[in-house]
Parts: structure tokens; C-alpha cells; sequence
């Protein structure tokens, strides 16, 4: 169902022309940022019969800690359990880790409209030409997307006054 | 009779004459405002300033005269939910449009604000220094030159070295500029930055690609300040404090385009300009993405 939709997306873009390609285009994004070897995740699933049990993974993934509403959440309402290559919406369609920001739309709706036009994120390029985007995941990590805190550069040096330097103490 | 004549005198007329010539002769020989300097005579003083910075960098340096594109007029965002005070854009201006390293020239200021007291210009610290940001209870508010549309330092300059170019970037002349800081007391922001001493840049960080009216090295003794890079921006790309930004608050583009970020953020989220009230008219706007 999802290449079909893509299909008439793609009919649509070339019958409608570039007003029409605005709002559905496939937008450019640099790879997905993986951990290295991990994907494909298939080289190691294929050969492991998926348990769809929600449960504490143990023996291999105990590293993430995922923080995005746990609560009601885990490893396979996102990852797909039959074909570990690929994500999966709320409706059961499968999306390629280079467009999860479909995926991410879902709930964030506001935040992938945004993004579309260029306002959430950040973006590389040219101001009036051809701009990169990146993916949601280049940013916030998917299992804790919430910002840690970064350690700022150093102030700026006040102003001296004559005599004094800088980096003089200033008595009272 | 006409030729009777005599409330010109030939002396006073030969006089005045020559004087006139003189003074024509002195300023047409002269420096020139980069500002009214006819294209052929640039592109020879752009190659004197080339001969003269690769000389004292020792490294091959070039002045771009790009001038304006037809149809654009920039403006900036900043996005003040997302600011987390770290000041990367700060050094990444610093690297790019070669500030004095010493003594210290920041274009960018980032004011930390107390949340309780909204933005208030009262109760702000430019020199926070804590283990990580953002801070509880703060938010940030850098603060460059918000190339106004009607621009107070531009008034005040006695020589006409500054002035607002036609994509509203206001530049500096450098070569024209006499020191006196007039427009440093009328800018209402403190945007602008003056050398007090010859600036040192260290050797190999000098950004070898500069414009004229933007980060080429300056002397001692004249006012700097944010130019949106015109450097980069002229040639289409983003200012380089868009780039760095790790939170991507910061946000630029052709105010003229209805297609552009800019027009979205102003058409679309709760803006703000610093000092609407005195009427400077900022190309600057400060929202909230949230």
C-alpha cells in the first residue's frame, strides 16, 4: 500500500508540476546515523524467530535506554518484527529508515509540518537553491530524543578598565 | 554696455577657478567611498587589497566584490525556544569573518535571561559560565547587528562609511571609517565592535575568503560588526552561524521570496523585534518555534 502511494505521488508530481512536488517530494537526507555494523539488522534477525512479547531485552540491545513515553511504548510499535529492515506507521506500513521522519510525524505532527518547510532542524545549503535536511534522528536520538545538556564556549572577556587586566582580580 | 562689467574681476575669477579645480583634482585622486567608487576603479583597489593581505598572511587571500542579487532583501529568525546559550555561533563568526582573537572581538552576544523577567535588557549576563546549558529558570538571546531598515548608525556617520546596501545588509567601509564611534552610542543594540588595538588573527586561522564589505582583515582604529556574512550569503550559501548552530534555532533567507523560511516563520509563529518602539525597523526577528 505505502509504494502505491508513492506511485501516485510520483504521478502526481509529474501531471501537477513542482506545486504539487513541494508538498509530497521525497526529500534528500544524508544516511540514517547507525551505529557501525548494525544495520543491516536482518544479517543477525534473519535467523532469529521474532518474539513479539513486550519484555527487557537481555541478551543483546540492553544499551538503549529508551525514554520516549516507555510507558506505552517499545521496540515494536516503531521497528517491524517480520522485516527488521524497515519501520513500520501506526497502520502497519512499512517506512525505510531514510524517510523515519514519517514515522516520527505521527505524533509530532506540527513538528514534521515544520520541519517540511524548513523551520524545525537544521539545514545546510543554499538559502535560495538546492537545501539538505536531516533526518529527526540526526539530532534527537529516537530513543531519548529529549536534548542533554551541552557544555557552552567560554565567555566572552569583559571590557578592562585602565591599570586593571582583565584577568585581574577586582578588589571591592 | 555688457562688457563695462566689472562685479567679477578677472583675478577673483581665475582664482576661484583654479581653487575649484584644485579641490576637484585632490578628491577625485584621493581614497574614495567604496560606496560611490566606479566598478573599473574597484576591481583595481579589490586587487590592491588582495596584494596586500596575501602579502602580510603569507597566505593567498581573495576579495570578492559580489555585489547585491536583484529582488532579495535578507532577514534572519532566531528561534528563542530552542537557543540553549551554548555560543558555538559566536566562535564560528569569530572564525569566518575573521574577528582579533586579541584583544577579543565578538560580533555575536549571547545574553542569558531569567525566565521570570521575559526579555529585559535590565537583567541580562553576557558572561554566564556554568558546567553545561541550558540553565534552569534561563533562556538565551544572542544578539548581533539587527540590520535595521532604518538604521540609526547609519545616520549619525560623519564620513559616510556605513551604509545600507540594496539586499539590506548595512556594511562598513573600512577604508573610510575615522573612529569616532558615533554610531556605536546610536546603535540601540551595542551591536557594533570597534578595534581599540591592531587586531591579531593567528597565523593559518585567517579565512582567506572574504568580500569587501565583509570580513576582509580590518586596521586598528575602525568599528565592525555582523554583516549576515555577506561573504557567503551573496553567493547563495547559509551565514555561518545558521550552520553551527546545534539546536538549529537560527534561520535565514530573501524576505522577498513568499516561498522563503523567513516569510514562514513571520507568516506562521509569534515574532518579536528587539526595541520596536524606536523605530529602527530590524531585519531581525526573534520567535518562538514552539
Amino acid at each position: 500500500m505505502g509504494t502505491t502511494w508513492i506511485r501516485i505521488a510520483c504521478l502526481a508530481c509529474c501531471v501537477l508540476g513542482p506545486a504539487a512536488a513541494s508538498s509530497q517530494e521525497r526529500l534528500e537526507v544524508p544516511p540514517p546515523p547507525f551505529s557501525d555494523g548494525i544495520f543491516p539488522c536482518s544479517d543477525c534477525h534473519a535467523d532469529i524467530e521474532p518474539n513479539t512479547q513486550r519484555r527487557q531485552l537481555t541478551d543483546m540491545h540492553e544499551d538503549i535506554v529508551l525514554r520516549h513515553d516507555e510507558e506505552h511504548r517499545w521496540c515494536l510499535d516503531c521497528h517491524d518484527a517480520n522485516n527488521r529492515d524497515f519501520l513500520h506507521l501506526a497502520s502497519g506500513a512499512l517506512v525505510p529508515f531514510d524517510e523515519s521522519y514519517r514515522l516520527c510525524g505521527q505524533c509530532h505532527g506540527e513538528k514534521l509540518r515544520d520541519w517540511r518547510a524548513g523551520i524545525h532542524g537544521r539545514r545546510s545549503g543554499e538559502w535560495n537553491g538546492q537545501k539538505s535536511y536531516l533526518l529527526c534522528a540526526h539530532c534527537h536520538n529516537p530513543h531519548r530524543p529529549k536534548f542533554q545538556p551541552i557544555v557552552p564556549k567560554p565567555p566572552p572577556i569583559p571590557p578592562s578598565r585602565p591599570g586593571v587586566r582583565p584577568d585581574d582580580e577586582v578588589s571591592p | 554696455m555688457s562688457s563695462d562689467r566689472t562685479d567679477l574681476p578677472r583675478r577673483k575669477f581665475v582664482s576661484c577657478a583654479a581653487a575649484a579645480a584644485a579641490g576637484w583634482l585632490l578628491t577625485s585622486c584621493g581614497p574614495k567611498r567604496l560606496y560611490d567608487v566606479p566598478r573599473e576603479r574597484l576591481s583595481g583597489l579589490i586587487a590592491d587589497m588582495e596584494r596586500r593581505y596575501t602579502e602580510e598572511f603569507g597566505t593567498t587571500v581573495a576579495v570578492a566584490d559580489t555585489q547585491a542579487m536583484p529582488g532579495v532583501h535578507f532577514a534572519y529568525a532566531l528561534d528563542l525556544s530552542r537557543c540553549v546559550g551554548c555560543r558555538r555561533c559566536v566562535y564560528a563568526c569569530v572564525e569566518e569573518n575573521n574577528q582579533s582573537r586579541d584583544p577579543q572581538i565578538h560580533w555575536i552576544r549571547v545574553q542569558a535571561m531569567e525566565k521570570d523577567k521575559g526579555i529585559d535588557f535590565a537583567h541580562t549576563d553576557p558572561y554566564y559560565d556554568p558546567e553545561t546549558v541550558p540553565e534552569e529558570g534561563h533562556f538565551y538571546v544572542p544578539v548581533a547587528c539587527q540590520q535595521c531598515d532604518n538604521p540609526p548608525c547609519v545616520k549619525v556617520c560623519p564620513t559616510g562609511a556605513t551604509w545600507k546596501e540594496p539586499d539590506g545588509i548595512v556594511v562598513i567601509d573600512y577604508d573610510w571609517c575615522i573612529g569616532c564611534r558615533f554610531c556605536m552610542a546610536a546603535c540601540p543594540y551595542g551591536a557594533r565592535r570597534f578595534n581599540w588595538a591592531e587586531p591579531t588573527i593567528p597565523a593559518g586561522e585567517l579565512n582567506p575568503q572574504t568580500h569587501y564589505l565583509g570580513n576582509r582583515p580590518r586596521p586598528r582604529g575602525v568599528v565592525e560588526k555582523c554583516t549576515f556574512c555577506i561573504q557567503r550569503t551573496r553567493e547563495g550559501r547559509y551565514p555561518a552561524c545558521v550552520e553551527v548552530c546545534p539546536v538549529g534555532a537560527r534561520k535565514f533567507g530573501n524576505l522577498l521570496d513568499p516561498d522563503s523560511e523567513i516569510r514562514y516563520i513571520i507568516e506562521h509563529k509569534r515574532i518579536v523585534v528587539l526595541k520596536e518602539e524606536l523605530n529602527t525597523v530590524p531585519n531581525f526577528f526573534y520567535f518562538y518555534g514552539t
